[in-house]
C-alpha cells in the first residue's frame, strides 16, 4: 500500500519533473499569455482571422530560416548568415528570370530559377560547413564571414540597386495569392517546419544532430561521420535561407538586398525563445514555431494597442536573457537530477 | 594455456621525445578478466588506445585469434568484436539511454529516409540492460540526469551489446561509491561468463585482485610482470608497478607466448 503510493508519487514527480524541464512548456505558456493579453485589451481586433492570416505571413520568412537554424543550433553551432544567404537566392533566382522571361516570365524558367537560387543557398552553406567542420573555423566567425561575403556577392551580381523585374506569376501566387483561402507563404512555411520537423524528430538524421550537439566525442567514437553530418547541417540552413528568399522574392517583389541585414538575429532570437539551447543537443521544432512567434504576435498586439512598437524590441530583448537564463537554470536542474 | 583472443607484441609509440610504448606486450585470452596496471604515465591508456584503434603504433604487431592486423579506426576494432567503455564514458547526455546504446548503430526502417525504430531500440536497450542486471528508474529520461553509476552501466551495456570478443574498461570504477562499484564488478563477471574477455584498467589494486583472473603489469612502456591473481598479492603488484620486483611472469608458469 505504501509502497504503491510512493510509486505513484514518484512517478508523478518525475512527470511534473520532466514537463518542468521541457523545452517547449514555458514558450507555449508564454505565446498563450500573449494570446490571452492581447484578445482581453482588444477582443474585437486583436483575435480575427485576418490579423492570425497577417502574423503567419508576415513570419513566413523567418520561420523557413529558423527551420534550419534549429538543425545548426542544435549542433551547438550558429549560422549568422542566413539573411544574406536569403537575399542571394532571391537575386541569383530573379537573375536567371530576368534573363528568361522578366516579369513575363513562364512557370518553366521560375522554377529553374527557384532551384537555382535554393541551389545556391544549398552551397553557400555547405561551404560555411566545410568552414566549421574540416577548417575547424568556430562556426560565429565561419558564418560572420559567410553573412559579409554573401552580402557583397549580391551587391556585385545586382550593381548595389535591387532587381525590380519579378515574374508577375511568382508574385502572385506565391508572393500574394491562396490556395484554398490559405495564403501560400503560410502553407509552404508551416509545410517546410512540419517537414522537417519530423525529419528531426523521427529520422536518424536527427538523432545525429542532436548527437553531435550533445556530445561530438561521443559521437565521433560511435562511429559517427561529424564533419559530414555537419557539412549537411549548414547546407541545410543555406537552402531553407534561400528558399525563404523566393518567399521574400515574390512577397516584395523585390530583392530587397538591403533589408535583412538583422534576420539573423530574429531568426536566432526565435529558435533560442523556442527552448532551444546555444550549447546544443536540446531543442525542438514545435518550440521553434513558438518562438517565431512569440515576437511577431507581441509586435502585431502592441501596434494595435497603440502603444510605441519600439518597446517590442526592448521586451523581446528582455525575453531572450530570460530564455538563456531559464536554460541554463533547466540545465542545471537536470543535472543535479 | 589456448590462443590469445587478442595480442599485441612489441609495440612502439613516440609522442616527440617520449616514449609512451617501449616494446610493449599484452594479452588477453577467451573468458578471463585481465587486469592491465602501472603506475601513472607506464603507457596504459596508450596501449589501449593502440589495441582499440584510437591510435596507431609505430612499430610491433597487433593480433586477433592469431592474425595480424590493422587496426585504423575504432571502427575497425569494433568490427573484430573489440569494445572499449572509456573513462570519460563518451555517452551523450541530452539524449536517453537507448539512444545511448545504439549511438552510431541506430535500428532504422525506411531505406532512404532511415526513419527510427524506437520501439524496437527501445525494447532491445531493455534486454541489454536487464540482462546485466541494471535498473533505470526512468528508461526514458536523458542520460545527463542519472546518477554517475547508472551512467557507468550504460556506457558498460552498450559496449557489452556489442562485443563478441574483448571488452576494454579504463577505470570503470573510479567515480563511483561502493554499493555501484559493486554492481560494475558483478557486471565484469558476468559479461565474462558470457564467453567475453574483459581487460580491466584500474588502479584500485584490491579491487583488482577481487574480479580478475590475470593480472598484467606496465612499466615505463612496457609489460615487466604477470600474474595469477590467486597467487599475487597487493604486495607483489605494487613491487612490479614501481619496479621494486624485476621479474617478467612473476607467479605464473613461464607459458612462452612472445
Amino acid at each position: 500500500m505504501t509502497a504503491d503510493r510512493s510509486m505513484a508519487l514518484g512517478l508523478a514527480r518525475r512527470i511534473r519533473h520532466r514537463v518542468a524541464v521541457a523545452n517547449e512548456t514555458w514558450t507555449m505558456l508564454a505565446l498563450i499569455i500573449l494570446v490571452i493579453f492581447f484578445t482581453v485589451r482588444e477582443p474585437g481586433k486583436f483575435p480575427t482571422l485576418d490579423n492570425f492570416s497577417l502574423i503567419a505571413q508576415n513570419s513566413a520568412t523567418y520561420l523557413v530560416m529558423a527551420v534550419g537554424q534549429t538543425f545548426v543550433i542544435l549542433t551547438a553551432g550558429i549560422d549568422l548568415a542566413v539573411g544574406s544567404v536569403l537575399v542571394l537566392g532571391g537575386v541569383v533566382a530573379d537573375l536567371y528570370c530576368i534573363h528568361h522571361g522578366g516579369a513575363n516570365a513562364g512557370w518553366s524558367a521560375i522554377g529553374i530559377g527557384a532551384v537555382l537560387g535554393m541551389a545556391s543557398g544549398a552551397g553557400w552553406g555547405a561551404m560555411q560547413g566545410f568552414l566549421v567542420a574540416k577548417a575547424k573555423i568556430p562556426p560565429l566567425i565561419a558564418t560572420l564571414a559567410g553573412f559579409g561575403a554573401a552580402s557583397g556577392v549580391s551587391y556585385l551580381i545586382t550593381g548595389g540597386a535591387d532587381f525590380r523585374t519579378v515574374p508577375t506569376r511568382l508574385v502572385n501566387t506565391i508572393g500574394l495569392g491562396s490556395i484554398g483561402g490559405v495564403p501560400w507563404l503560410i502553407v509552404i512555411s508551416f509545410a517546410v517546419a512540419l517537414v522537417f520537423g519530423l525529419l528531426l524528430a523521427y529520422t536518424r538524421f536527427g538523432r545525429y544532430t542532436y548527437a553531435i550537439g550533445s556530445n561530438a566525442e561521443a559521437a565521433r567514437r560511435a562511429g559517427i561521420a561529424v564533419d559530414r553530418h555537419l557539412i549537411k547541417v549548414y547546407a541545410l540552413s543555406g537552402w531553407m535561407a534561400g528558399l525563404a528568399g523566393l518567399l521574400a522574392l515574390a512577397n516584395f517583389d523585390s530583392t530587397t538586398i538591403a533589408g535583412h541585414t538583422t534576420d539573423n538575429l530574429t531568426v536566432i532570437t526565435a529558435v533560442v525563445l523556442g527552448g532551444a539551447s546555444l550549447f546544443g543537443g536540446r531543442g525542438s521544432m514545435l518550440g521553434t514555431v513558438i518562438g517565431v512567434f512569440i515576437p511577431e504576435v507581441l509586435l502585431t498586439g502592441l501596434v494595435i494597442l497603440t502603444i510605441n512598437q519600439y518597446w517590442q524590441d526592448v521586451a523581446i530583448g528582455v525575453v531572450l536573457a530570460a530564455a538563456v537564463y531559464l536554460d541554463q537554470f533547466r540545465r542545471r536542474l537536470r543535472e543535479r537530477g | 594455456m589456448a590462443e590469445p583472443l587478442l595480442e599485441a607484441r612489441d609495440l612502439t609509440k613516440h609522442y616527440g621525445q617520449v616514449r609512451a610504448l617501449d616494446g610493449a606486450s599484452f594479452a588477453v585470452f577467451p573468458g578471463e578478466v585481465v587486469a592491465l596496471i602501472g603506475d601513472n604515465g607506464a603507457g596504459k591508456s596508450t596501449l589501449v588506445k593502440a589495441l582499440s584503434g584510437a591510435i596507431r603504433p609505430d612499430g610491433g604487431k597487433i593480433l586477433i585469434s592469431g592474425r595480424a592486423v590493422h587496426l585504423s579506426s575504432p571502427l575497425d576494432a569494433r568490427e573484430h568484436g573489440v569494445e572499449t567503455v572509456y573513462q570519460d564514458l563518451a555517452l551523450a547526455p541530452d539524449l536517453d539511454a537507448a539512444a545511448n546504446l545504439h549511438l552510431g548503430r541506430e535500428i532504422c526502417v525506411v531505406p532512404f529516409l532511415r526513419v527510427l525504430n524506437r520501439a524496437r531500440m527501445r525494447r532491445v536497450a531493455a534486454a541489454a540492460f536487464a540482462d546485466l542486471g541494471i535498473e533505470l528508474p526512468d528508461p526514458g529520461a536523458p542520460v545527463a540526469s542519472l546518477s554517475g553509476g547508472q551512467r557507468q552501466s550504460v556506457a558498460v551495456a552498450r559496449a557489452v551489446a556489442y562485443a563478441s570478443s574483448v571488452i576494454f574498461m579504463d577505470e570503470p570504477t573510479a567515480a563511483l561509491g561502493v554499493l555501484q562499484r559493486g554492481k560494475v564488478l558483478d557486471t565484469v563477471r558476468r559479461v565474462r561468463d558470457r564467453g567475453v574477455a574483459v581487460v580491466l584498467i584500474s588502479h584500485n589494486m584490491p579491487e583488482v585482485l577481487a574480479v580478475c583472473d590475470r593480472i598484467e603489469v606496465l612499466r615505463l612502456g612496457r609489460r615487466v610482470a604477470r600474474f595469477t591473481a590467486a597467487q599475487a598479492s597487493v604486495e607483489d603488484l605494487v613491487g612490479a608497478m614501481t619496479g621494486a620486483i624485476a621479474a617478467e611472469d612473476g607467479g605464473q608458469e613461464a607459458g612462452d607466448d612472445r
